[in-house]
């Protein structure tokens, strides 16, 4: 069940990815010359929104899947942690390609200029950079070298990297802050969720935080 | 009493309950993770590419001001568009502006001008011949394309209104009509939309008085009935939807200028070598995959003079 279940989110997580690549190549994929058309007039702003919206959408669903299996005490929901944390950093590789790639031409003087100068890109390449050591150590080979409150106390770089997210995206806009103003409600109350847990003395959320469960180590 | 704190109860004892029993519930968290997914995927649709309501416009002539660089496609031109006061997603104005109303049109002349007056717009486009003039346009954000615009150079009006020798500056407004500019519901710009240029920059031959673009009058979505289109500055400075010119001796305070004083200057001349907003040193033409260097002045040189003896850097 759950195997099938685990296969099933996999699947769904590439859909946009998918959905992406379809518009892109279009009805004639080996015609060249179409390609990128199903994107509207600018394919390459397209795909840099895309991916940057699907890295912020992924974060904020890994940091959902906490606040949902207690608030619906489904506690499984920890076993998709995992993947979704994945499917974050996927998709901001995808979007870190597309800046370095087809919006820059892997021009170095210039990328480099941006994340010195460019506030907005300094706080997104925050993001993602952060992002790489949860990635590298989202195994449970990690899990145990590291030991759980260590590990627990690094992948709390999530909050940092969620947080620079929004406020790359609050920055990058150029008047209408609606949509970083919404994905920055969602990741706040999530965020508030954190904070109350933290704040109530006898909570049985954080005794339970670094329990051993079935000889891994459940991490909120 | 049967009630048991849940702090009490070793967490080695609920998990595996948890997990193998309520598969109802995992269900719906499982649902529930599949909803914030599916919010996302709103942008099924591909744009689309109606015809145009627009009507060709005869006895064009042909202007030496006009490029040679390959003309960016219609619907291109005509299906990306910032018009903020539509939407600010650029695939919309298309589908907003397609009603708008851009008759009956009239313009305010007014300010340090001789008389003030109220034109029609049907007169307007009688002030001269018109012109196509093919012009390459680059936005801000680091995009450009060459468009065949039709209108004649802002002069022609300008001598019209005879403004007087204290005006140095002229103001552009936009119209303000939240009924039929969904995007002017909501405080997102300072509407009514207002642009400016140094009188010497407006009276420039390049400066173009636009009603036309393709040979027919301008889409809604472009900015009809009636535009401006300043080719070497960056896009916004070209005030779209024109319903009042004023003769000023201050430099008019404009939206963009008001929005973020350190992108938007006043000026906004295109300049590779001033990176307020972006890096502007590259830009994408539409259709183009590889960035292609940004011109001093979108490459037309013959502006310079305008700016001789000014800062460039400060005066941004
Ligand atoms: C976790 C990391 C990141 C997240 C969550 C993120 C998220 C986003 C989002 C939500 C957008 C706006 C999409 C839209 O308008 O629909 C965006 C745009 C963008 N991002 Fe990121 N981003 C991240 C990292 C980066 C990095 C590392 C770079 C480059 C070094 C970058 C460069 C850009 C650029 C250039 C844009 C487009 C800006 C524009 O068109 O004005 N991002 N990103």
């Amino acid at each position: 069940m759950i195997r099938f279940i685990k296969i099933l989110v996999f699947v769904s997580c590439l859909v946009p990815l998918g959905l992406l690549a379809w518009r892109f190549f279009g009805a004639h994929p080996s015609d060249m010359s179409t390609w990128g058309a199903g994107l509207g007039a600018n394919p390459v702003e397209a795909l840099e929104h895309k991916t940057g919206d699907w890295t912020l959408r992924f974060l904020l669903i890994t940091l959902s899947i906490t606040p949902l299996r207690k608030l619906l005490r489904v506690p499984v929901l920890i076993k998709f942690r995992r993947m979704f944390g994945l499917f974050a950093f996927f998709y901001g590789c995808l979007h870190f390609s597309t800046y370095v790639w087809v919006d820059k031409f892997f021009n170095l003087h210039e990328i480099l200029a941006d994340v010195v100068k460019r506030k907005y890109i300094t706080v997104g390449f925050t993001a993602f950079v952060l992002l790489i050591p949860l990635a590298v150590t989202s195994t449970t080979g990690w899990i145990r070298r590291l030991g759980g409150k260590r590990w627990q106390a690094l992948h709390r770089l999530i909050y940092v990297s969620a947080i620079a997210g929004v406020i790359h995206y609050l920055w990058l806009v150029k008047a209408d802050i609606h949509e970083p103003l919404e994905y920055g409600a969602v990741l706040a109350a999530l965020l508030a969720y954190r904070v109350v847990v933290w704040l109530r003395p006898s909570s049985a959320m954080r005794s339970r935080a670094v329990a051993p469960m079935r000889g891994k180590v459940a991490i909120e | 009493m049967l009630i048991k704190q849940s702090a009490d109860i070793p967490s080695s004892e609920i998990t595996p309950r948890d997990l193998y029993l309520n598969r109802r519930r995992f269900l719906a968290g499982i649902g529930l993770s599949a909803v914030v997914a599916g919010l996302g995927i709103k942008e099924l649709v591909s744009p689309s590419s109606e015809a145009l309501a627009t009507e060709k416009i005869d006895g064009i002539q042909k202007s030496a001001f006009s490029t040679t660089e390959k003309v960016t496609p219609i619907n291109d031109v005509s299906h990306y568009n910032n018009y903020y006061e539509f939407s600010t997603e650029k695939e919309d104005p298309a589908k907003l502006a397609k009603d708008f109303k851009t008759r009956p049109w009239s313009v305010t002349v007014d300010g340090l001008v001789a008389k003030k007056q109220k034109w029609d717009i049907d007169a307007i486009m009688k002030f001269a011949s018109p012109e196509e003039r093919i012009y390459r346009h680059r936005c801000v954000e680091g995009w450009s394309i060459v468009v065949p615009w039709v209108g004649f150079s802002l002069s022609e009006l300008i001598k019209r209104a005879e403004p007087l020798g204290k005006a140095k500056f002229v103001e552009f407004t936009s119209i303000h009509d939240p009924a039929q500019m969904p995007g002017q519901r909501q405080q997102i710009l300072n509407w009514p939309y207002v642009e400016g240029l140094r009188m010497d920059e407006a009276m420039h031959p390049l400066t173009l008085l636009c009603f036309g673009m393709y040979g027919a009058s301008l889409p809604n979505q472009d900015g009809a009935p009636l535009r401006l289109v300043v080719p070497w500055k960056y896009g916004f400075k070209s005030a779209k939807a024109i319903v009042k010119i004023s003769f000023t001796d201050r430099q008019p305070s404009t939206t963009w200028n008001e929005a973020n004083p350190h992108d938007f200057g006043f000026y906004s001349n295109v300049n590779p070598n001033v990176n307020r907003y972006h890096s502007q040193a590259h830009e994408r033409r539409l259709g183009e995959f590889r960035p292609r260097p940004t011109l001093m002045f979108n490459g037309y040189d013959q502006v310079a003079g305008l700016y001789s003896g000014l800062d460039l850097a400060k005066n941004y």
